[in-house]
């Protein structure tokens, strides 16, 4: 008996009784014997719960986490405050260890938070329907082309470098499978460029992407860029940051056809990058085109109101080769908590959170843009985070730069040079509720001190030369 | 347990369904902003008005009590693994240690920044190598990448790995082949992957049929994709002349790791002949099923494609390169035959912390016991059943000894007593219990697929056993009532014609 089974020797003896047999092993007969092993797998022996725990806990306090230090990392991703209920309801069994809800009369919880979830997404985003979730962010993204390849069958899609970088790749990745090329268009003074942008436009295109705030946290103007994209009938799919949709305006009544994003900001922790939710919701035309799983209401046989997958004909279990994806998980648990988070923050506390993050974020960048060295990399309107360039040499000066700080447990934010060369010395600010005006303070304090002396031409602790870009 | 007439309608199904959006009033909320702590300038300064929204969204507006009971009642709305049997084939829907959610909340899991320089998360790193390491072990393959996101997300990288290794060698193939017995995901990963698909057909014993394969097997094929025990729950005995057969005309073979739990230390799919393999950290690896996802689904690859791999990768640096950096592993982007990216930064390394615990709980010996309990237990299932005459009208799909799970044919059940799978599974509602996976693999009529799991007791086993053989008799009295059912779950049969025909797919405001 190994941890978490049941079968004492007795059942076992019973078992294989019943069965026929007079062994295990000779259940696993057919597995041809050239491909069936004796010797053990080369791992360590099992351990006892605490003896587990006490590994993974040793293995936590070698990462320095946003508890350790005051961070205005975000990128992507960001460390909002995560509510105590949604950690309970998270972690409620009801919630937590059910599978798909493939029998809807014993699944209306998970059913109705769906039918919840989807309300909440076309209410953020102003779109007519949303699916219950996808993987992430750029899978969204990536997803959303393909559900344009069906729509219109062109062969070409328009990308802004505003779009997160890790979209932008995850694009590149999958249009390797299904056959798109995809041109990118630079930024100007932060925003995407619309000369560079109404160039590439022709009726090859069979989508343009976006993003809303983009990737240097600038907030874009959408209507010129959408208006252009629809005189050549291309798809317009715009990346939001759900969260900054509590100030801007709703990408639905913007015009725009597909909206996709990374849901973490909304209730879900860092977790090193997942798991979260990827949000995906169009226009009513799309709907029988949509990836992943829908929730719909209807009611039973003695007409209680109740809910179901639908839509499924769209789906890889009944289409096979001819699915609109292959998709077949959600993140149903990721988004349970961006409902709730949703509703917990309520109509006023979604205006309000915004509001407060564009005040403190305005003087972060003021506070910043002051110091000695720094300036800022576009002057664009920002919601919570905004770039500057550091006078520095290179990436590798930012890095050390961004070691110095560390070393005084403050983390200034992410190196855009990593991903975006023409910028090699940004550096990209993140604030969130968590920092407060004192963390601000603080941040210039160390930053500027970390930066004249890395000016000054002194050693800095910890900082490695070793190091490459890290995506193209 | 009797058939209730309307009138005894229980508490639950008297509690009508009110969505979060129909309840509370304006102005009530959980959240309170932090005081406003820097000098407040006018927002038209800050964002112009035209970029702003005009209409805050119609989210709810909830006291922080009213948002935890509604989600707390409608939680109780569900069935859940932690209260019942969930014997659903090719979920593999085992217990699930509270452990794990306790070591993947310690926040120097929960709140490490994805982009964390990797000098300061190098616990992180580090777990995500052993983890891969155990990875290729169990899999019998030397390279694992932890970035795809579920068991299709993995199927995805597996095809556009083959592409890439394809291409790589200046080799045009246009075809991937799937048995007929194949999970969904598997043709539609093919298409989404720019291949098309071609069908291999089941021989009598359920396995690949070798002359259909020999014969559709030419150098336009790119790669076989293949559950091994296979979607029927029985291992394919010719898996390594498959495997020939298949690199013989250059193609790869994928090992879609859907069914791992059979096999764990017993054999591996890298022994089989297999060049690529995902696995299922909700499946095998007992990451929750929360519902419908999270999942997570790395891939395991032989040394041929392993340049191909999705960036970026983890590596470990030598002693000198790590030398003062801090950095003794890392991640890799210079990888220049990459796929790329398949999703943001690492994977679902929540997922990973999971299933890393369980592998440490487990370990090598425990490992092997799951598999070997898992496959005891679904062929004791299944002797319980013949024990009790279920399978004159239920009877396997296949007539073998099965792996982790089995196939049983509801069509003799259908023409005697007039009752369908989708009855038999809606009557086991009433017996609390979660109803074996229906309707697949479709080459089955009338399918059943029951996958106990290791981690159920023989009793459990006995007693459902006997709830199927008493819904039969009960149906041999009268069909009605298991036509009928379900009658006590918090709503009855639900009407999804309707549902598919008018979208309703939000709450009207």
């Amino acid at each position: 008996m190994s941890r978490y089974t049941a079968v004492t020797d007795a059942d076992r003896s019973a078992m294989l009784e019943a069965i026929g047999v007079a062994s295990v092993e000779e259940l696993f007969a057919e597995i041809p014997a050239t491909v069936r092993r004796s010797a053990p797998l080369d791992l360590p022996e099992g351990l006892g719960e605490a003896e587990v725990y006490a590994h993974l806990r040793d293995l936590a306090a070698r990462n320095t986490s946003a508890e350790d230090e005051v961070s205005f990392l975000g990128a992507g991703m960001y460390d909002h405050y995560v509510p105590a209920v949604i950690d309970m309801l998270m972690g409620r069994s009801e919630f937590l260890t059910p599978y798909t809800p493939y029998q809807p009369e014993i699944s209306q919880g998970g059913l109705q938070v769906m039918f919840e979830y989807q309300t909440a997404i076309c209410e953020l985003t102003g779109m007519d329907v949303s699916n219950a979730s996808v993987y992430d962010g750029p899978s969204a993204l990536a997803a959303a082309a393909y559900l344009a390849k069906l729509s219109n069958g062109r062969p070409r899609l328009v990308v802004s470098r505003g779009v997160h970088p890790h979209g932008r790749e995850t694009l590149s990745t999958l249009c390797q499978g299904y056959g798109m090329t995809v041109t990118e268009i630079p930024l100007s003074n932060g925003l995407t460029d619309l000369a560079a942008w109404t160039k590439a436009l022709d009726d090859d295109v069979s989508a343009v992407l976006l993003s809303q705030p983009n990737f240097l946290g600038a907030v874009e103007d959408l209507e010129p860029l959408i208006a252009a994209a629809r005189e050549h009938g291309a798809l317009v799919i715009s990346n939001a940051d759900p969260l900054a949709l509590g100030i801007l305006e709703a990408p639905g009544v913007l015009g725009v056809d597909v909206c996709v994003g990374e849901g973490q900001t909304l209730g879900n922790r860092l977790d090193f990058g997942g798991p979260s939710f990827g949000f995906f919701a169009a226009r009513d035309e799309h709907v029988r085109r949509m990836p992943g799983r829908i929730a719909g209401e209807t009611a039973d046989v003695d007409g209680r109101r109740g809910f179901v997958l639908t839509l499924q004909t769209r789906e890889q279990h009944i289409r096979r080769e001819k699915a609109t994806s292959n998709i077949c998980t959600a993140q149903a648990l990721n988004a349970l908590a961006g409902v709730v988070y949703l509703s917990w923050l309520g109509r006023r506390g979604l205006v309000e959170l915004c509001e407060l993050l564009v005040q403190r974020t305005a003087y972060a960048r003021q506070a910043l843009s002051a110091l000695d060295g720094v300036s800022e990399l576009h002057n664009q309107p920002v919601v919570r985070e905004f770039a500057v360039t550091l006078e520095l040499a290179d990436l590798a000066a930012v890095r050390r730069v961004v070691a110095r700080c560390a070393a005084e447990h403050v983390n200034p934010g992410y190196p855009l040079g990593i991903d975006y060369p023409e910028h090699p010395t940004g550096l990209l600010v993140a604030i969130t509720e968590q920092r407060s005006r004192a963390d601000i303070d603080r941040l210039a304090d160390v930053l500027g001190r970390a930066l004249a002396s890395e000016r000054a031409g002194a050693q800095a602790p910890g900082a490695s030369s070793h190091e490459g870009g890290q995506t193209a | 347990m009797s058939r209730l007439a309307d009138s005894a309608e229980t508490a639950m199904q008297r509690d009508r369904a009110v969505t979060i959006f129909e309840k509370g009033s304006p102005g009530r909320r959980a959240f309170v902003a932090p005081a406003l702590d820097v000098p407040e300038l006018p927002l038209d300064e800050l964002i112009p008005a035209r970029l702003r929204r005009r209409e805050p969204a119609r989210l709810p507006e909830v006291s922080e009590p009213e948002l935890v009971r509604h989600y707390v009642r409608i939680s109780r709305r569900n069935f859940d693994l932690d209260s019942g049997f969930y014997p659903l084939g090719s979920c593999t829907m085992k217990h699930n240690p509270r452990l794990h959610e306790r070591v993947a909340g310690l926040a120097g899991h929960a709140r490490l920044h994805p982009l964390q320089d990797p000098a300061r998360a190098q616990g992180a790193l580090a777990l995500m190598w052993n983890l891969e390491r155990a990875l290729a072990e169990i899999a019998g393959l030397p390279h694992v990448s932890l970035q795809p996101s579920a068991g299709s997300h993995g199927e995805l990288a597996g095809v556009l790995l083959t592409r890439a290794y394809h291409a790589d060698r200046g080799d045009q193939r246009r075809t991937v082949l799937t048995p007929d017995t194949a999970h969904g995901t598997n043709p539609a990963t093919v298409t989404m992957a720019g291949y098309e698909v071609v069908k291999v057909g089941t021989n009598a014993d359920g396995g690949v049929d070798i002359d259909d394969l020999r014969a559709k097997a030419d150098r336009d094929v790119a790669c076989l994709m293949l559950t091994n025990p296979n979607t029927l729950g029985l291992f394919d005995p010719n898996i390594e002349d498959i495997a020939r057969i298949v690199h013989d005309v250059g193609a790869t073979v994928y090992y879609d790791g859907a069914n791992l739990n059979a096999v764990m230390g017993v054999s591996r799919p890298g022994d089989m002949g297999f060049d690529i393999v995902h696995f299922n950290l909700h499946k095998s690896f007992t990451q929750p099923h929360g519902g419908g996802g999270p999942g997570s689904g790395p891939i395991a690859v032989s040394d041929r494609i392993e340049p191909y791999l999705p960036r970026p990768v983890i590596v470990r640096r030598g002693g000198e390169h790590s030398n003062g950096s801090g950095r003794e592993f890392d991640l890799d982007y210079e990888r220049p035959k990459s796929i790329g990216r398949l999703r943001g930064f690492q994977g679902n390394y929540g997922c990973c912390v999971r299933a890393y615990a369980y592998i440490c709980s487990l370990g090598a010996s425990g490992l092997r016991d799951a598999s070997e309990t898992a496959v005891l237990n679904a062929n004791y299932l299944l002797a319980r059943l013949r024990q009790l005459g279920v399978c004159e009208l239920l009877p396997p799909a296949y007539d073998r000894i099965c792996m982790h799970e089995f196939a049983l044919t509801g069509a003799p059940m259908k023409s005697e007593l007039g009752i369908r799978t989708l009855d038999l599974a809606k009557r086991l509602l009433d017996h609390g219990y979660h109803p074996p996976t229906v309707y697949f693999p479709l080459l089955v009529d009338e399918a059943l697929l029951i996958e106990p799991t290791e981690t159920e007791t023989k009793e459990t086993l006995d007693g459902f056993a006997e709830a199927i053989a008493e819904i039969l008799s009960e149906a041999r009295e009268d069909p009605e009532v298991a036509r009928g059912a379900p009658y006590t779950t918090p709503v009855r049969r639900l009407d999804e014609a309707s549902a598919a025909k008018h979208p309703v797919l939000r709450q009207a405001l």
